[in-house]
């Protein structure tokens, strides 16, 4: 990622610096994009290199958090070092593990692959959020009588795939279960724990 | 090398203190009201709510982020290392290299020489160069992406079958061969002879790595002289007395803690350089400092179960009696020694009956990240070929897979010198009850050659193990004390890596003072606040800790008791402990709340010491292991499913049947991991790196590749001379016989004998594909 912009635009936008404020994932598409806009440097937003941060408002758990962030954080560095919910954890912080899942809008999303600015106007929900006060939610409590994990690393984001499966749909068969965590790692093993642990989770949201 | 030696793996390198001896222990529990139970964890609540504060969640006021520039050629002489562009940055507080004076520091001395924190003569991918610490990681990676290194790159070699290949580069000036160890019993020239049927076969393993969740790393804090780490460790002493030991500190001043921790496998026994880092970076910028790796150097730098080149011949007689068994193993620690493949051949010494026996196990150095212990090492290596011997023999003789190897069971450890009986052995009672539960015989009648139809076969196989350690020894100190208001607090060094350490102990506290497992609060893991514990590893915690933790709440019972004694004015011997009350034999109306003994109320507190006792003289304490499976093969994709586990454990008493059964299903998976998804892959004909330094090219077994249907079956036998509490370990033997049953039942299911790891679509649908062309 460049560190600084190499070429400024007459009003101080250039391709690059937009590039850098979308991330990485936007950078292939725009980049063939260039062979025919070469020399067009018109795209009308602002310059944010890397480095520079701005404010970046979050609904997270309910609260709104106004931080200032580059803007190639991510959500997940967002969310651990600067509010400070350690609920998220990094594993790869490259979209293989699942361990940073949080739900945005309501759907498990891996924070690691979200930048914090691509967060706002969402709600986001993190591990704390599932907490009543002091008390585990549902699939909390699920978790910790199915013993459904181990080290317990691993496990917030586990939870958290299980709350957004329930969540779009409340009575998940054994094959959904599966398929709902499919996406999150557990080096442990504790895969059938958790297999247990999503229906007593829905039993518990409909409240038995 | 033998389980009570002093260098077993999991304290290797490290000074073991011995402790006082316990005194007279208590008898076995004849009955038990808490431990066995299916309880729990008294920690459940910090780890699902997001209140358990994990190494990695540590963070300080004024806190930096720290980041190692890594070699990234398998083979290189660092020359100059360029940091000109890195003080212009924005953010860097501190940096370290080969030129700054930090990298005199002596990191390892040993038979191969004298290494420097930052040497310049890099011998894998992935080695130290340099580090920074800033404000923020994203400018600590900006500075390690600037920094420019002038490396001459050398010849490599990353492939093993080639270290010892005349022209090979050498990794070390001596050369490629680590060492050679020889084992022999009997005469194997005799015994083949002997032999009705003789069969040999190659196999190999590949390379497998831990990748637990939470990476390797630490928070390093500064107050004045003393140093405190935060660490992701399975034993905070061994990491104290590492880092202490190369910053040149007292051991008083230099505290580690490490309540929870996220997974190690084995790869967390050790201290890693990146520790000593942290603590440098912290000491130049004044400031502490978070270092935790990428997860791509988790792949390159800090350990793996080394890949295994194995040749097995055996000899039967008709009757299924082993004759003699011949094992040649050439296998890889990586760069540096590691001790990973000395117990690559223990299964094929000790397992089973056979009068001859030879063993020749070949360690040598390429040029690819150092091995670190990988839970069991070298046992599912070894298992993979035996059992899958033992498979083939069966066939040859026309036996069931089950009765030959229950042809075969010793009751003495035939490798240790005096042949040394095991205190039980459950190896028989896992074959048999393990076969019950699964329907063995009904199920290899309806799967396999006899019932195949179309291109989804089905087929069933088992494998068996034992684990060579397990049981545990001292040292141990644990310290239980009991408050005035009857609550407990249980001291103990020993980490909890998630196999339910924790709850385990307060499960043994509350069956001998009867009080609640969760009125128990645990501090353990801090070499500042607990007493001294090896690291947790080789499935020895509970055999080791337990005993101990029983020993100390014993000695509070006692002391309770003679408080009651005197209070009541009778004689101790006629008193009886009843949890919360001591009562009179005779006389009933004598009895006294613990709660309302004068002198505890008093005192405030009573405090037991509990030492670890000596292992049995002249017997032997492992585990032993028979798993089961089915498998269903679709033999046009090449796709493997697995359907069913069946694992029967003698790991002697069950101290809590809900964290039991979790260990073993996880110890299944790690085992499917092996068998079907994970390798190494590194190029080793071009540049010698590692192509699959992630988990989206090295795959870990998902939710989907497990099956839902996996059976627990403890065979439970009274041990009352493994240690007072009669648990064996667990951990480990729960993924030695794993990979070889996989094989088995893919064997059973189409015909073909696969001897490489990993069993995946691309190589069964090539082999079924070559089988096709063979007609």
């Amino acid at each position: 990622m460049p560190r600084k912009n190499s070429t400024t635009g007459p009003d101080g936008v250039t391709r690059r610096g937009f590039l850098t404020s979308m991330g990485a994932g936007a950078i292939g598409v725009a980049a063939s994009e260039d062979l025919f806009a070469a020399g067009k440097e018109t795209v009308d937003v602002q310059v944010m290199p890397a480095g520079q941060t701005s404010k970046v408002s979050l609904r997270v758990n309910g609260e709104t958090h106004v931080v200032l962030a580059e803007p190639r954080w991510t959500l997940l560095y967002c969310l651990r070092d600067v509010i400070g919910l350690t609920g998220v954890k990094p594993g790869c912080e490259r979209g293989e593990c699942g361990a940073c899942t949080v739900l945005i809008d309501g759907v498990p999303r891996y924070a690691c692959l979200t930048l914090a600015v691509e967060a706002q106007g969402s709600e986001v929900t993190t591990l704390e959020g599932l907490m009543d006060g002091e008390t585990l939610g549902p699939v909390q409590k699920a978790f910790a009588e199915a013993d459904a994990f181990q080290c317990g690393y691993c496990t917030p984001g586990q939870i958290m795939a299980v709350e957004g499966l329930l969540r779009a749909n409340p009575n998940p068969s054994a094959e959904e279960i599966r398929r709902g965590v499919s996406g999150n790692l557990c080096r442990c093993g504790a895969y059938k724990h958790i297999f247990e642990a999503a229906p007593r989770a829905a039993e518990f949201k409909r409240g038995k | 090398m033998s389980d009570e030696s002093k260098d077993i793996y999991y304290v290797q390198g490290i000074p073991v203190p011995e402790t006082p001896l316990p005194g007279k222990e208590p008898a076995a529990w004849k009955e038990t009201n808490v431990v066995g139970r299916r309880l729990p964890r008294v920690d459940a609540y910090e780890r699902v709510s997001g209140s358990a504060v994990f190494p990695s969640d540590i963070h300080l006021p004024n806190m930096l982020y720290g980041a190692i520039l890594r070699c990234p050629h398998p083979h290189a002489q660092v020359r100059y290392v360029d940091t000109s562009a890195v003080s212009k940055m924005p953010g860097i507080r501190a940096l370290i290299s080969g030129a700054t004076p930090e990298a005199d520091l002596v990191w390892k001395k040993d038979a191969a020489g004298e290494m420097r924190l930052f040497d310049p003569h890099c011998r894998y991918e992935g080695e130290a160069v340099a580090a920074v610490a800033a404000e923020t990681p994203y400018q600590a990676r900006d500075a390690i992406n600037a920094i420019r290194v002038d490396y001459e790159v050398l010849p490599f070699v990353a492939d093993e079958r080639r270290a010892l290949i005349a022209g090979s580069p050498p990794v070390h000036s001596k050369g490629n061969l680590s060492k050679t160890d020889t084992y022999e019993r009997g005469d194997v020239a005799k015994g083949f002879a002997a032999a009705d049927v003789v069969l040999e076969e190659t196999y190999r393993t590949e390379c497998e790595l831990h990748t637990p969740l939470e990476p390797h790393g630490c928070v390093a804090n500064w107050e004045g002289n003393s140093l405190t780490v935060w660490e992701s460790s399975q034993g905070v002493y061994a990491i104290q007395s590492k880092v202490a030991e190369v910053l040149k500190i007292p051991l008083a001043r230099m505290r580690v803690i490490g309540h929870y921790m996220g997974g190690g496998f084995g790869s967390k026994l050790e201290a890693g350089k990146y520790t000593v880092i942290a603590a440098l970076l912290a000491k130049q910028s004044a400031r502490p400092v978070k270092l935790f790796l990428t997860r791509e150097e988790t792949f390159l730098a800090v350990g793996n179960r080394p890949p295994c080149n194995m040749t097995l011949k055996a000899g039967v007689k008709r009757n299924g009696m082993l004759t003699a068994l011949e094992f040649t193993c050439l296998a890889t620690g990586g760069a540096y020694p590691a001790g990973g493949i000395s117990l690559v051949d223990w299964l094929i010494r000790d397992l089973y009956t056979c009068p001859n026996v030879r063993a020749t196990s070949t360690d040598v150095f390429i040029n690819a990240g150092p091995a670190r212990a990988f839970r069991a090492p070298g046992h599912p290596q070894g298992a993979w070929a035996l059992e899958q011997m033992m498979d083939a023999l069966a066939e040859a003789v026309g036996m069931d897979p089950v009765q030959l190897r229950l042809k075969n069971i010793s009751s003495f450890s035939q490798a240790r010198e005096g042949n040394p009986a095991y205190t039980t052995t459950g190896f028989q009672e896992c074959l048999e009850q393990g076969a019950a539960a699964f329907g063995w015989e009904k199920a290899r009648r309806e799967t396999g050659p006899k019932a195949a139809q179309g291109h989804m076969r089905r087929g069933v196989g088992m494998a068996g193990g034992l684990w060579f350690a397990g049981g545990g020894r001292p040292p141990s100190t644990v310290i239980v004390k009991l408050f005035a208001d009857g609550s407990v607090n249980l001291n103990m060094g020993a980490s909890d890596l998630g196999t339910g350490t924790k709850t385990v102990m307060a499960m043994v506290v509350a069956e001998e003072l009867g009080i609640k497992p969760e009125a128990i609060q645990i501090e353990n893991a801090d070499t500042g606040t607990t007493q001294y514990a090896t690291p947790s590893g080789g499935s020895k915690t509970v055999p080791t800790e337990a005993p101990a933790v029983r020993n100390a709440a014993v000695q509070v019972k006692q002391k309770l008791m003679e408080m009651a004694a005197e209070a009541l004015k009778t004689d101790l011997s006629e008193l009886i402990y009843q949890g919360r009350e001591i009562v009179s034999r005779q006389d009933a109306s004598k009895r006294i709340a613990v709660k309302n003994i004068d002198a505890l109320k008093r005192q405030g507190v009573v405090v037991g010491v509990g030492y670890r006792g000596p292992n049995p003289k002249n017997k032997v304490v492992n585990p032993f292991a028979a798993q089961f499976c089915e498998v269903e093969v679709n033999t046009k994709t090449g796709e493997l499913k697995i359907l069913r586990f069946v694992a029967a454990h003698d790991s002697g008493r069950v101290m809590n049947r809900l964290t039991y059964d979790n260990q073993v299903f996880g110890g299944i998976t790690m085992g499917i991991g092996l068998a079907t998804t994970e390798t190494r892959i590194l190029d080793a004909g071009q540049t010698g790196k590692m192509v699959n330094r992630n988990w989206h090219d090295y795959k870990l077994p998902t939710a989907l590749d497990v099956p839902a249907d996996m059976t627990s079956l403890p065979i439970e036998l009274a041990d009352i001379e493994a240690n007072n509490t009669g648990a064996k370990g667990l951990g480990e033997p729960v993924t030695i016989p794993t990979a070889a049953a996989v094989a088995n039942a893919v064997r059973h299911a189409t015909g073909l004998r696969i001897t490489q790891t990993p069993i995946n679509p691309l190589q069964l649908v090539q082999r079924l594909a070559e089988r096709r062309k063979e007609g």
